[in-house]
């Protein structure tokens, strides 16, 4: 296999960034960070655009919402009008509260949905974390060497020089 | 989510210089935090887990064999009669949405606040939410009598017409919370739990819980753009949990304030029951916490910061609890409606007296207490005024339903509630359901999120090089 990658291991989360801002204005491409936690500063230095999850969320409440007052409407109004106490069939000041559960349960289940399916995480997809300790204490800057202008050793050098404890060049992961 | 509340990154500063992590006693670094969430996960139980956990289960058991014979006789094994038709297990319904509210407020109110302080208790607080709705749901099952026909309150198409379930009704509205509230808390929990699934199941040994922790992980590797993906996710999820929550005890307080009940028609009861229901989640959380940390030797993680930053949201919580007693004593007197000037006197001066008192002294002037910041950092003193908030909270309930039943408009139907040995062994069967699922969470899942605390760890310990 063709060794594709530069892998470099930090232990400091500060170091992590400086380096992924030094490799991308070398012009070098980041595959990917690996990390046991969210680094909040590492989105704006890689150029992860923000996630698009709050229109996915948007669509699941409306879609919630439109699906409770129907239901309502349909049953109290359409089907079978049942005269309760001699309120009127559309109540629809009673029918807020349902409404906004159904609401908040479908954009709670489109946001858990989107998150899982957007990520791929999914049950019995089997993980190939490129180091088992990057769920534990270990920060894994995971950089591309094909068409870099910069070869493998120079890419390697770098990392360390940024505070990588080991750097390790290997092929694609799947 | 979590501020960046220290000084900027000086990697020439000496170790002396080290800025103390306020949160986590002792600095422990990443790998110590696995270890030490792991240790309950992969060790032996000792004799407490044990002794606790056998207590527990027989409680179980004596509710399971209570809810037996009340299924399999009728609900003439409670002491309900014709006047008094809502009263033990209703209580304990709303107990038990109550104890859920902390949860909630723990693990997104605060997250979208950014409190640092939840990360080391939000795990637990979410798993005491779930389990304290599964033992509310289960009042109002065995209350249907035949609780084999529970599914005829959803709106399905049915044979009978269709005859459709009546939206007016607040019962139904309840349904739709409480289904509403579980599944999204159950939503947040396993969510914020995938990240440690996947660094058990890196650590894990063994193949049965290497592959137990594999397809829980969901194939979790820690990549950048997962993680600010679940991010986003996260203070979604946290954003509509959030009204979801009041939603919640709101609408569960409807189903006494839409009545016409004196001493339940009552505008107030919404927010009096959301602060109402915060204070007594946050009493059990209290409870559950001073026990754990000492048993499964957590005290690193949760300290005594922790304990005293949630005694004052108790302070809070019970001050509110305790103005909104004042409040309904005050409209009864200034409203001039004699049935409800009567119901507010006969819960001072009636029959039901002392449970009144209970109810006044544990939860407005017990908390009162907790001024003194001596108290707020003794733990056998919040251990004692948490139990005493837990039993005031239940009397509230009770005080509440029952004293408005037995003497409202007509005296020729006053009567009297008397507590039968099935609904007390019922009672005594949902601390048993509770206490026996958060015993086995503690042994088979990671109790704290080592994820969030990891990002404070190391947020702090890189700030300090």
């Amino acid at each position: 296999m063709k060794r594709d990658l530069v892998v470099g291991r930090f232990q400091q989360e500060p170091l992590v960034v400086d380096a992924v801002h030094a490799l991308r204005s070398c012009g070098l491409r980041i595959a990917d960070v690996y990390s046991p936690y969210p680094i909040h500063r590492l989105d704006a230095a890689m150029g992860i655009a923000p996630s698009r999850l709050p229109l996915v969320a948007l669509a699941g409440g409306v879609a919630g919402l439109i699906a409770a007052v129907a239901l309502e409407l349909y049953t109290s109004v359409i089907d079978w009008p049942l005269n309760v106490g001699g309120k009127p069939d559309a109540s629809l000041l009673a029918f807020v509260p349902i409404a906004f559960e159904l609401t908040i349960l479908g954009a709670g289940l489109a946001t858990a949905a989107g998150l899982l399916i957007q990520s791929g995480l999914v049950p019995f997809r089997v993980a190939t974390p490129l180091d088992r300790s990057a769920t534990d204490d270990t920060f894994a800057v995971v950089v591309h060497c094909r068409d870099s202008a910069l070869d493998r050793r120079h890419i390697e050098q770098l990392l360390l020089n940024y505070g990588a404890l080991s750097v390790e060049s290997r092929g694609l992961r799947r | 989510m979590i501020a960046w509340s220290a000084p900027l990154p000086d990697r020439h500063a000496t170790p002396a210089s080290r800025p103390r992590t306020r949160w986590i006693a002792g600095d422990p670094t990443l790998r110590e935090i696995t270890d030490d969430v792991m240790r309950p996960l992969i060790s032996r139980p000792g004799a407490a887990w044990w002794w606790s956990f056998l207590v527990a289960a027989s409680a179980l058991a004596v509710g399971v064999a209570a809810v037996t014979y009340e299924v399999t006789t009728g609900i003439g094994t409670w002491g309900l009669n014709k006047t008094v038709g809502w009263a033990f297990d209703i209580t304990n319904f709303v107990f038990w949405v109550g104890i859920g509210h902390a949860g909630t407020l723990i693990s997104a109110i605060l997250l979208l606040l950014r409190q640092q302080w939840r990360t080391a208790i939000s795990r637990s607080a979410e798993a005491m939410t779930i389990f304290a709705v599964m033992c509310a749901a289960m009042f109002p099952l065995i209350h249907m009598g035949r609780p084999w026909l529970a599914f005829w309150v959803l709106p399905y198409p049915n044979s009978r017409g269709p005859l459709w379930v009546n939206f007016r009704s607040p019962l139904l509205w309840d349904v739709f919370a409480i289904n509403t509230y579980l599944t999204i808390s159950l939503v947040f929990w396993y969510v914020g739990m995938i990240p440690d699934f996947a660094t058990l199941r890196d650590r894990a040994e063994g193949p049965l819980r290497r592959f137990a922790y594999s397809v829980l992980s969901l194939g979790w590797d820690g990549s950048a753009r997962t993680w600010s993906r679940y991010e986003t996710a996260s203070t979604l999820l946290a954003g509509l949990a959030t009204p979801l929550v009041i939603s919640v005890h709101t609408i569960v307080s409807m189903d006494f304030a839409t009545s016409v009940l004196p001493g339940w028609h009552a505008t107030i009861f919404p927010p009096y029951f959301v602060a109402g229901a915060v204070f007594s989640g946050f009493a059990m959380v209290l409870t559950l916490l001073i026990i754990v940390r000492a048993v499964m030797r957590l005290e690193r993680y949760i300290t005594v910061r922790h304990l005293d930053a949630m005694a004052k949201i108790m302070l809070f919580t019970g001050s509110i609890v305790g103005l909104a007693y004042a409040s309904e004593f005050y409209n009864a007197w200034y409203g001039h409606n004699i049935y409800e000037r009567a119901v507010f006197l006969n819960r001072v001066t009636g029959p039901y007296a002392w449970g009144f008192l209970i109810m006044a002294g544990c939860n407005a002037c017990a908390p009162q207490l907790l001024w003194v910041p001596r108290i707020r950092r003794s733990v056998p003193a919040l251990f004692a005024l948490s139990i005493l908030v837990n039993v005031g909270m239940w009397f509230e309930r009770f005080i509440i339903i029952v004293t408005s039943l037995h003497r409202s408009f007509l005296p020729s139907t006053w009567i009297m509630y008397r507590p039968s040995v099935i609904e007390v062994a019922t009672l005594v069967g949902s601390f048993g359901l509770f206490f026996t699922c958060f015993l086995l969470f503690v042994r088979l899942l990671p109790m704290i999120a080592m994820w969030e605390v990891k990002a404070l760890a190391g947020h702090d310990q890189g700030a300090a090089r």
